[in-house]
């Protein structure tokens, strides 16, 4: 299970000024604050924005253009299901409605408990042992509501 | 203490099949035997539906066992040490049909070597592309790529050779070298696992294109959505680094953040700049002015990777692979509701209904096949009808398809292709940039309209708004998002017709 760490403007302003070096350096640093703080919040915009002298308004189109970043801090465990064709036409969708059910979430939601974040995704590249997710980072094939479901437990019992 | 070597990919899908039980199991089983063992992860050899697939060396070649799972630690270990029979035994890999009928070329290492050993892969031919491009010089290496007939795997299929040879004569400094490894086509997996299998030769070919049209810096764009790709591409850069075999050529992988548009060269740019992945206006050609406004050359993953085999073994040798104006070789994904899934390389030529029925053994779920399409979401549905249609670049767009980045995604008979069509509208609708009209307001329509359509509302009338309407968007639209989402629409309208015929409950949805 990820552990971030709680937002601060301070710990931001050193994760920036480590990656601002690089030539077109919003995505790397964008990126960087995500792993460290599990999101990017609104707070880190105009930070961004001056260390790479861009408007505020510059850093937030970036920040809402790529759907990697969230805005707010996810559950403690983030599942990325795969939506894509290769996955629907293995019994993706079913799978999905499932886990979607037994967790009453709708997509890009948090369980109410803080446990569980449901993201789509599209495309792990995992097409040929498909229907696929991602799972804390790990990656995971061949799924079926069994083996998800056993995926998750195994998941929130070991650091819930 | 007697020691073992066993071989086991670290492939991102072997992974997320069980690989790392299996390795930590097989570990353990050997312990109890008394035995260190030396378990060499490598790439995959493609036969995903046999993963976790693990090799040990023997009088006849490698041998393999497949698909195991933790459990079978023990007794296959018993099989390969004592002898005797397994129920997951496979024989000798090499001999396994799938295997044995390829022309692999870019796949040549792949699943046998240590992917991060820079000793395995001089071994295996390495750097001999390299070796031969620096006593040709740059016009010389350039000219070999042009004879080749190399033409671009990203789906556009434009000659790699004149990409080069523009940006070369492009006036402008720096120049840069852009991988597009942004393998966002569902279905699609070949760049995942050429990095994840065989980065070296990435880096080979990099090294090649770099010097042929003097790049100094390159930059290997990889999607979010791969990190084993982007950790073994980042530790392949170090060694190479290392080793001397980047002279002159800084190189350095970017990570891109879940835009599917991304994939799109010019969009591309702006992302690797610092901006929304925003396509841009063509002409200029990103050879001409790219990158910060240098000339730039993108190329597909699989485009570089085929590089050093050409500079190796000579144009005139992969000329000789190939069907009319698509020469060599392409690595076909094979997936979706597929028995044999996989990757699967083989010279163009080779027809659709081949690669689903023969190769890929049809379904997984043992029922009809129902569709395939190829090249991504933004290709066409095949009905098997048109399963003759041989694997090339000219071919498939006579029958109104793509080949795109290669990848099969096969469906079985209970597919709703109303569905399909209206997921390609969404999709685009998600993906947009919103630059043009055709795409960012076109994809909402089309949705709309096929809801209607499903809705039973004045269907006539519906099927020839969304016929305009992809019209719009195929010549109205500034890239291939927007340009290419009517191939899947219009051949499920087209090839399965049946299946938008008005239904039940859709009316309430529609309203």
């Amino acid at each position: 299970m990820p552990e971030y760490e709680r937002w601060s403007e301070a710990g931001a302003s050193a994760v920036i000024a480590k990656h601002s070096g690089v030539a077109g350096a919003a995505l790397p640093i964008l990126h960087a604050l995500q792993e460290v703080f599990g999101h990017i919040p609104e707070a880190a915009e105009p930070l961004v924005a001056a260390a790479l002298n861009l408007s505020r308004a510059e850093v937030h189109g970036i920040v809402t253009f790529y759907h990697d970043f969230r805005r707010h801090p996810p559950g403690r465990h983030v599942l990325r299901l795969c939506r894509a064709e290769a996955c629907q036409a293995a019994g993706g969708e079913a799978l999905a409605e499932g886990v979607r059910r037994r967790l009453g979430l709708e997509w890009n939601a948090t369980t109410a408990d803080g446990g569980l974040t449901l993201e789509p995704v599209f495309c792990l590249g995992l097409c040929a042992c498909s229907p696929a997710a991602m799972l804390d980072g790990q990656v995971l094939g061949r799924l079926d509501g069994p083996a998800l479901d056993a995926a998750l437990d195994e998941a929130m019992e070991g650091a819930a | 203490m007697r020691r073992l070597r066993l071989y086991l990919p670290a492939d991102a899908a072997a992974i997320a099949v069980g690989a790392q039980r299996v390795a930590a199991a097989l570990a353990d089983a050997a312990a109890v035997r008394g035995m260190a063992l030396d378990l060499v992860r490598t790439g995959t050899r493609g036969m995903v539906w046999l993963e976790p697939l693990l090799e040990a060396d023997s009088a006849q070649g490698r041998i393999g066992f497949g698909p195991i799972c933790a459990a079978d630690a023990a007794s296959v270990l018993a099989a390969i040490l004592d002898g005797g029979t397994h129920g997951k035994a496979l024989g000798p890999v090499e001999q396994i049909p799938f295997l044995r009928e390829q022309t692999r070329l870019v796949l040549a290492r792949c699943g046998i070597t240590d992917p991060l050993s820079p000793g395995d892969y001089a071994k295996h031919g390495g750097w001999k592309g390299l070796v031969r491009a620096k006593s040709l010089g740059p016009a010389a290496t350039l000219e070999e790529i042009v004879a080749s007939g190399l033409r671009g795997r990203g789906g556009a299929g434009f000659p790699t050779g004149i990409k080069w040879r523009t940006a070369a004569a492009a006036p402008g400094e720096p120049k840069y070298l852009v991988c597009n490894a942004d393998e966002g086509d569902s279905g699609t997996f070949a760049d995942r696992v050429i990095i994840e299998g065989d980065p070296f030769m990435l880096i080979e070919g990099m090294a090649i294109a770099a010097f042929a049209v003097g790049a100094s810096q390159g930059y290997v764009y990889i999607r979010s959505e791969y990190p084993h790709a982007v950790a073994a591409m980042r530790a392949a850069i170090r060694i190479a680094a290392r080793e001397g075999a980047l002279e002159g050529f800084a190189l350095e992988v970017r990570v891109g953040a879940g835009a599917y548009v991304c994939g799109e060269e010019t969009a591309m740019l702006d992302s690797l700049e610092g901006k929304r992945g925003m396509v841009r206006a063509k002409p200029p050609l990103p050879a001409v002015r790219g990158l910060w406004g240098k000339p730039t050359v993108i190329n597909n993953a699989i485009s570089l990777a085929s590089v050093p085999w050409i500079m190796a073994e000579g144009a005139g040798a992969y000329q000789g692979f190939g069907l009319g104006r698509s020469r060599g070789t392409m690595p076909v994904q094979l997936a979706g509701n597929i028995r044999h899934g996989g990757l699967y390389e083989c010279a163009f030529g080779v027809t659709l209904g081949e690669l689903v029925e023969r190769v890929g053994g049809g379904t997984a779920s043992g029922r009809a096949v129902r569709a395939a399409q190829v090249g991504g979401p933004l290709g066409a549905y095949f009905p098997p009808a048109l399963f003759d249609t041989p694997f090339d670049y000219e071919a498939f767009a006579a029958r109104d398809g793509l080949i795109g980045h290669g990848g099969i995604v096969v469906f079985d008979d209970t597919v709703d292709m109303a569905r399909q069509a209206r997921f390609a509208m969404e999709f685009c609708a998600r993906e947009s940039c919103g630059k043009c009209t055709p795409c960012r307001i076109g994809s909402i329509r089309g949705t709309e309209v096929i809801d209607r359509l499903l809705a039973g509302d004045r269907p006539a009338l519906q099927r020839e708004l969304l016929a305009d309407l992809c019209h719009t968007m195929k010549f109205g639209s500034l890239c291939a998002l927007g340009g290419f989402t009517p191939y899947p629409v219009l051949s499920a309208l087209t090839h399965f017709a049946e299946d938008f015929t008005p239904r039940a409950g859709a009316r309430a949805a529609a309203e």
